[in-house]
């Protein structure tokens, strides 16, 4: 665990206690629950967008993927009545093709990320509304997916499985960023996209591969939420989620610029945005406010980071300063 | 008072400037005059301290001693306006024009026209535009988007805002290297035109036959010296290669252990996209350095990244041990044991911001992993045997390689080639900025490869190093290859006449 990680996890931990003191149904079982719920289910993509941003990348087209794609596999499921994992099957394929697309337009037709994915964002979520022409996609009446549903909104020891799919997603994708070969490829590729394609590293590849993974994990997010919510409105389902999951990059020590971050970071940048969430109900703060909460302690976070950066760096200086004038003064 | 020819008072005076860094004397009691309506060319090899010289002159370096006089006032030292103040005006080498405004715009960024409610008087500004246009024969108006101009209406662009600022002095620093022939004519009236204007121009050039041309003065720089001066009816292309070179060669050549063996890689009529005019024909042999000189701009740089997969290969063929070879990126280039140590070591050499341990296996982390997983354990390992072979300074593999002095870190960009199985590795400017030690490091460590059967091939402007290390020297003018030289043949003289051209 990285030293800013370390503490990410004391200030998720303070604001829990402050909470806590305040009210204590913090703690309650359902109110864990509930938000072990929504850290699963925010946090799944969440992790997809850390990929991106690791390439110095963006994706906007998160909430609409969402959207679509939860609309598809209702569709497929409640309408066509295909079996649920072939259903499954058919939306991560769905979401893979998304990906590959934003990847190859943006390493192969050099198109900056921003817009791309700007322009999936307004195509996917056009395309879901104008399929469903604005109704509400839903299961039919009285149907039932029990073992879909138990993997999906089930709980096993009062833990949600969307929870528990979240660490399972979690510990793969830290072997993935941390431990792997392309995982080291994706750094270097974030830090000096040109040192590493002169060191060999297809670079395209690694980026194209960071999107297809935001993709993937964002199609299963999807089937997560449209079970969760069991019905999927076109127009707002999905609403401002690459939002969150950019915000929970950010507060969990990625930079936007590329090639630092790590999964335990982004997992806690998402637990800290559902327990602001959560603090906003507990506490009998208005919840028109809870957009201001939020971004506020963004703000807050990414400024003291950036300070705390800014004197590591003049003492890095100092010492490399120091080392050149030691090697300067010794007799060669 | 040395032998200075002109009349009067100077213009500009120079007086014993010296520049000192750390270890180095890049200027050392340098006197150089300039008069009204002069054309002064500075002529000297890469690292002369032309630059230097003129970066004292517009105030963006501080000289270690002398005197600076403009007209009568004397400086120890100038500040960039300063400089711009007395009518100091740079047109320089990279041409510093903003291509997303109009002329006018660039003509006057910084010092815009304002209307009185504070607004840009972009009216204003184009009128004042127009006479300077014409006077430097510009057929281009205030209105056009520069985006729209070719390089040499850019270049009068710049001289034409040299002019905006009641410039005495235009310093031109190799005006003409990325000029056609007629441009590079039309460069040469507009020249004559401002000297009998009474404005004093700085030519800085490799091309004789342009200073044979324009001057009608020319002092030669070498090492940081005034090497001597030739007035108007001396100047000619010997002369003039006589006052470049000259110096002291130290004796750096180790003669190969082995003798070389046979063709590593062959180059058969080789185009690529930046000299898309020349053909390169060439047999790269293992077990020898060959040296490839030229100027900066000859083209010598792209030739080596086209072979690595960095930039198309137009036409030609390329012969990797006796089988036709072409990388269309560098992973194919690397697997086929072609390496290159890249000039920019910031840039493309090293990942700073990660750790030494990981720039060496970052081009080869198969070999220390396992099921895709890196192993910790044997990338350390492999850092480490690195660090002690090529004698890295760092206690601490895992610090960032943005902390280590130059010649560390090019250390570190070898370890990552050195590791692996390398059949030809390029060099380009290898010691650039690296001091002594390490550079002498580096050439026993070129020799180590070249005896241990590899190719090696070092791109170097540096005349010391090129004459000094290499088997063999192929000189590039212009993208072409302009000769070849046996060390029988070498000397500064040779390799500067295949560089600058001419006879």
């Amino acid at each position: 665990m990285q030293k800013k990680d370390m503490w990410l996890a004391v200030l998720i931990l303070v604001v829990g206690a402050i909470v806590y003191m305040r009210n204590p149904l913090f703690i309650s079982p359902i109110n864990l629950g509930n938000t072990a719920n929504l850290i699963g289910l925010f946090g799944l993509f969440a992790i997809g967008q850390a990929f991106v941003i690791m390439t110095g990348g963006i994706d906007l087209s998160v909430g609409s993927m969402i959207a679509l794609l939860g609309v598809l596999f209702v569709e497929l499921v409640g309408r066509f009545g295909v079996p649920w994992p072939l259903a499954i099957l058919i939306t991560v394929m769905a979401g893979t093709v998304m990906g590959l697309a934003h990847g190859l337009l943006v390493t192969k037709l050099k198109m900056q990320p921003f817009v791309v994915t700007l322009c999936g964002l307004l195509i996917y979520r056009g395309v879901a509304r104008g399929y469903t022409g604005e109704a509400t996609a839903g299961f039919p009446f009285g149907a039932s997916f029990p073992e879909l549903e138990w993997l999906t909104v089930g709980r096993s020891f009062g833990v949600p499985h969307s929870f528990i799919a979240l660490i399972i997603v979690g510990i793969i994708t830290w072997f993935v960023l941390h431990r792997s070969v392309f995982g080291r490829h994706l750094y270097a590729v974030g830090k000096n996209e040109d040192a590493a394609r002169y060191s060999g590293v297809r670079t395209g590849l690694v980026i194209t591969s960071a999107y297809v993974i935001c993709a993937v994990l964002t199609s299963i997010a999807a089937i997560y939420f449209a079970m969760f919510t069991k019905s999927v409105q076109p127009s707002s389902h999905g609403n401002f989620y690459e939002l969150y999951a950019i915000a929970a990059a950010v507060l969990g020590g990625f930079s936007l610029r590329g090639g630092e971050g790590s999964i335990i970071g982004v997992i806690l940048g998402a637990v800290l945005i559902q327990q602001l969430q959560n603090l906003v109900n507990l506490l009998g703060i208005p919840s028109s406010l809870n957009f201001a909460v939020m971004g506020g302690v963004i703000l807050a976070g990414v400024l003291a980071d950036q300070q705390f950066n800014r004197y590591r760096e003049r003492q890095r200086a100092a010492r490399a300063l120091d080392a050149l004038n030691r090697e300067a003064a010794a007799p060669s | 008072m040395t032998a200075t020819t002109g009349t009067g008072q100077p213009l500009l005076a120079l007086e014993n400037i010296s520049k000192v860094y750390p270890g180095v004397i890049a200027l050392s009691d340098v006197t150089l005059r300039v008069h009204h309506g002069e054309v002064l060319a500075l002529i000297g090899e890469n690292g002369a301290g032309k630059s230097t010289l003129m970066k004292v002159l517009g105030g963006v370096i501080e000289p270690s001693s002398g005197t600076i006089t403009i007209g009568d006032r004397h400086y120890d030292r100038l500040s960039v306006l300063e400089s711009q103040a007395a009518g100091i005006a740079f047109v320089h080498q990279e041409l510093n024009v903003f291509d997303n405004l109009d002329v006018a715009g660039n003509m006057f960024m910084g010092r815009e026209i304002r209307t009185r409610l504070g607004f840009m008087d972009i009216e204003a500004m184009r009128k004042a535009a127009r006479p300077l246009l014409r006077r430097v024969g510009a057929s281009f108006k205030p209105e056009t988007l520069v985006a729209n101009l070719s390089l040499a209406e850019r270049q009068l662009l710049e001289i034409a805002k040299a002019l905006s600022i009641d410039a005495r002095v235009v310093i031109m620093d190799e005006p003409t290297s990325s000029l056609t022939l007629s441009e590079t004519q039309t460069l040469m009236k507009v020249i004559a035109d401002l000297k009998s204007d009474g404005i004093a121009v700085i030519y800085i050039s490799h091309r004789l036959g342009e200073v044979e041309q324009c001057a009608d003065r020319v002092v030669g720089l070498r090492d940081g010296h005034v090497a001597g001066e030739l007035a108007k009816h001396e100047i000619n292309h010997d002369a003039m290669i006589r006052l470049m070179i000259g110096r002291d060669l130290k004796a750096l050549y180790t003669p190969p252990s082995v003798a070389s063996g046979g063709t590593v890689l062959s180059l058969k009529g080789i185009k690529n996209a930046v000299n898309p005019q020349s053909r390169v024909n060439l047999d790269i042999r293992a077990g020898e350095i060959l040296g490839v000189a030229g100027l900066v701009g000859a083209g010598r740089t792209e030739l080596a990244e086209a072979i690595f997969g960095i930039g198309d290969i137009l036409e030609g063929e390329l012969t990797l041990a006796g089988k036709t070879f072409r990388a269309r990126t560098p992973r194919e280039a690397i697997d086929a044991g072609i390496y290159l140590v890249p000039e920019d070591r910031k840039r493309t050499g090293l990942v700073l911001e990660s750790s030494i341990c990981e720039n060496i296996s970052l081009a080869d982390l198969g070999t220390v992993s396992r099921y895709g997983l890196v192993s910790q354990k044997a990338q350390l390992r492999r850092a480490l045997a690195q660090r002690d072979r090529l004698g890295i300074k760092a206690n601490d593999v895992m610090r960032n390689a943005a902390e280590l002095s130059g010649g560390n870190q090019q250390k570190v960009v070898l370890g990552k080639w050195l590791s692996m199985n390398p059949k030809l590795i390029f060099f380009d400017e290898p010691t650039r900025g690296i001091d002594v030690g390490a550079k002498s490091e580096i050439y026993k460590l070129m020799r180590g490869l070249a005896d241990a059967g590899v190719g090696v091939v070092m791109i170097s402007s540096d005349m010391e190093e090129v004459i000094g290390v290499s088997d063999r020297i192929v000189v590039l003018r212009e993208g072409r290859l302009s000769g070849e030289l046996q060390r029988a043949q070498f000397s500064e003289h040779n390799v500067l006449k295949l560089a600058v051209g001419g006879n």
